[in-house]
């Protein structure tokens, strides 16, 4: 077994199990060394992160950082959540930048770095620059993130760095925000709001994040001084209401002010974030990641029947 | 007679349950081909037809099929002119053409009518937008007057406003499409604005708030719009493919909005005089 050695953050999550998992059954890696979300704050004593050690006692090549999330309620207060989102990705880097062996840097982002306003066009492509000053916390959070991102790129040009903007998670086993809010017994719609919506196939993301992570160095070695930007998504898109439909739920519309004064139901938050997507949606071109990877990711409306249509039948 | 009357039926009914069980698609744009085709035209189709006696000329001017912009004068306080235009392209043109209609950004932001527009095939009006669209081969059609063409004052009528910063021209320029201007004749007489009633308009969020002989006065009878006669003429198509370099610069893309503008200005003089009364049959 020759290759690299591989640092996968956020391990402890259903994604990040499933891509270390992938990743130690293949040849082209030597070692797969995990780091559970919260290991990115932790202090080791004389000045060092415990991933700075972790980087430096397995000589990790690659780094995949899947430890961005967007749920507060599985992670505590919003306020934790944003430590680990923000400061959690600014120390990984930190430690990334001093380690002479870190050659590749994949950071996992989200569809939700574009925003969602009226005045966006209908399909993100990734040079689509944010029009709106995003209102959510989310969305700041993953725009902080890839500001230091793009900030480490420019001070280590001999790595290698690609941020993969990932469309809203779905499978069938995964435990994501998309599938509790489809899970509810009457889903909550914004009144005269019928956005587009999109997803990604938890397989895909998979896949994905795979081929980004163990794909060939290109010789001679490239110097890049920012990262490179794929959108990860499921091509096409389906109206939240037929997708409710589809999910055999039954829409709820109610009014925007009525939703903006509620913050959780249940199990399903209801941030800002939440609530421009509600109204205006989201939804991505992914011709670039096609044509990098030769990738297609399962298109939306059939990754949601995949999904959901077998919750529908059982 | 009762036949052709059960299938009618049963086409409802197979529709109403498809829509209902979220079996149906649409584009990556939100556009409802079925939806368009199947409910939100044959309602219109009586004012197109009877209301409003549409008659359409030089159809020969939009191609059967690939991308062109059309341009057009608006009018008629609500976008009435639009929905015809589109109507027209589907039923009229030998080729049933979807119109790509680009709207503005108020239109997304007002619950119902934003879910109307886009489901329609509707997009807001942003370069990136029209020019996916028109790079997917597809019939797009622009308003550059925007709201100063829909809420002027009847005695403007037919004056076509300032045509914005010609964005829809740097759109055509970049994709090498066509542009076809497009003259509409009867939409200005629909719903004749008088006034304008600023401090309503800022308080309910609207662009204006319209003030007819009939509305606000007679309520939702005032909202019926005036059956005047319309005539809607396709110019002949303007090539864009020898401009491509000039995308960017700005004194030829001004120049060619203008020879738009011109061109449906002298067309909307001449369909006038033939119209004679905007009332006539």
């Amino acid at each position: 077994m020759t290759g690299p050695a591989v640092l996968v953050t956020g391990a402890d999550r259903y994604l990040g199990g499933r891509l270390a998992a992938r990743l130690t059954a293949d040849d082209r890696v030597a070692r797969v060394v995990t780091a559970a979300t919260d290991d990115l704050l932790q202090p080791a004593g004389n000045g060092r992160t415990r991933i700075s050690e972790l980087l430096a006692d397995a000589q990790v090549c690659t780094v995949v950082h899947l430890a961005i999330g967007a749920s507060a309620s599985r992670t505590g207060s919003r306020g934790e959540l944003k430590e680990r989102n923000v400061i959690g990705t600014m120390q990984l880097l930190a430690a990334c930048q001093r380690s002479p062996h870190v050659r590749r840097v994949v950071v996992k982002s989200a569809a939700a770095a574009y925003g969602a306003s009226i005045r966006d066009p209908a399909i993100f492509t990734e040079d689509t620059e944010l029009r709106a000053v995003p209102r959510g916390e989310y969305t700041k959070d993953v725009l902080d993130a890839e500001g230091y991102v793009r900030g480490f790129s420019r001070r280590r040009p001999d790595v290698e760095v690609t941020v993969l903007r990932l469309a809203p998670l779905i499978g069938p086993k995964a435990d994501t925000t998309m599938s509790r809010y489809f899970a509810l017994p009457l889903v909550p719609t914004v009144l005269g709001f019928d956005p587009r919506v999109q997803f990604l196939h938890i397989d895909d993301a998979v896949d994905v994040l795979h081929h980004a992570t163990v794909r060939p160095h290109p010789e001679p070695p490239e110097r890049h001084d920012r990262p490179t930007v794929l959108n990860v998504a499921g091509p096409g898109a389906l109206p939240l209401s037929q997708a409710i439909r589809r999910a055999g739920g039954i829409t709820l519309p109610v009014p925007e002010l009525a939703l903006s004064g509620l913050t959780a139901l249940g199990s399903v938050e209801f941030s800002r974030d939440q609530l421009d997507f509600l109204r205006y949606g989201r939804v991505m071109d992914v011709r670039r990641l096609v044509d990098a990877y030769g990738i297609n990711p399962l298109p939306t409306p059939e990754a949601f029947d995949a999904v959901f249509g077998a919750v529908k039948e059982a | 007679m009762s036949h052709r009357f059960e299938d009618a039926i049963n086409k409802v009914f197979d529709i109403v349950e498809r829509r209902l069980s979220g079996e149906y698609e649409v584009d990556e744009f939100g556009f409802d081909q079925e939806l368009t085709e199947e409910v939100v035209a044959p309602a219109l189709r009586p004012l197109y037809r009877k209301w409003f006696r549409v008659e359409m000329h030089g159809l020969e001017n939009v191609p059967d099929k690939g991308g062109a912009l059309i341009v057009g004068n608006h009018s008629g306080a609500i976008a009435m002119d639009a929905a015809m235009l589109q109507l027209g392209l589907l039923d009229d043109h030998p080729a049933r053409r979807h119109l790509r209609l680009l709207g503005a950004d108020f239109v997304f932001k007002t619950p119902i009518l934003g879910e109307y527009a886009r489901k329609t095939g509707a997009t807001l009006a942003c370069n990136p937008d029209a020019e996916r669209l028109l790079n997917a081969g597809h019939l797009v059609g622009v308003f550059p007057e925007g709201f100063k063409g829909v809420g002027k004052p009847v005695w403007d009528r037919y004056k076509l406003q300032r045509f914005g910063r010609g964005g829809f021209v740097s759109a055509a320029l970049k994709t090498g499409v066509p542009i076809i201007p497009v003259s509409i004749v009867g939409a200005e007489e629909i719903y004749p604005i008088i006034g304008d009633i600023k401090p309503l308009a800022r308080l309910l969020g609207l662009p204006y708030f319209p003030v007819t002989p009939t509305f606000p006065l007679l309520g939702p009878l005032g909202a019926v719009p005036l059956p005047s006669k319309w005539h809607i003429e396709f110019g002949e198509p303007i090539e864009t493919t020898e401009l491509a370099d000039h995308a960017d610069d700005p004194m030829e893309i001004f120049n060619l909005a203008d020879k738009v503008k011109e061109s449906i200005q002298q067309t909307i003089h001449q369909l006038l005089e033939k119209r004679g009364g905007a009332f006539q049959p």
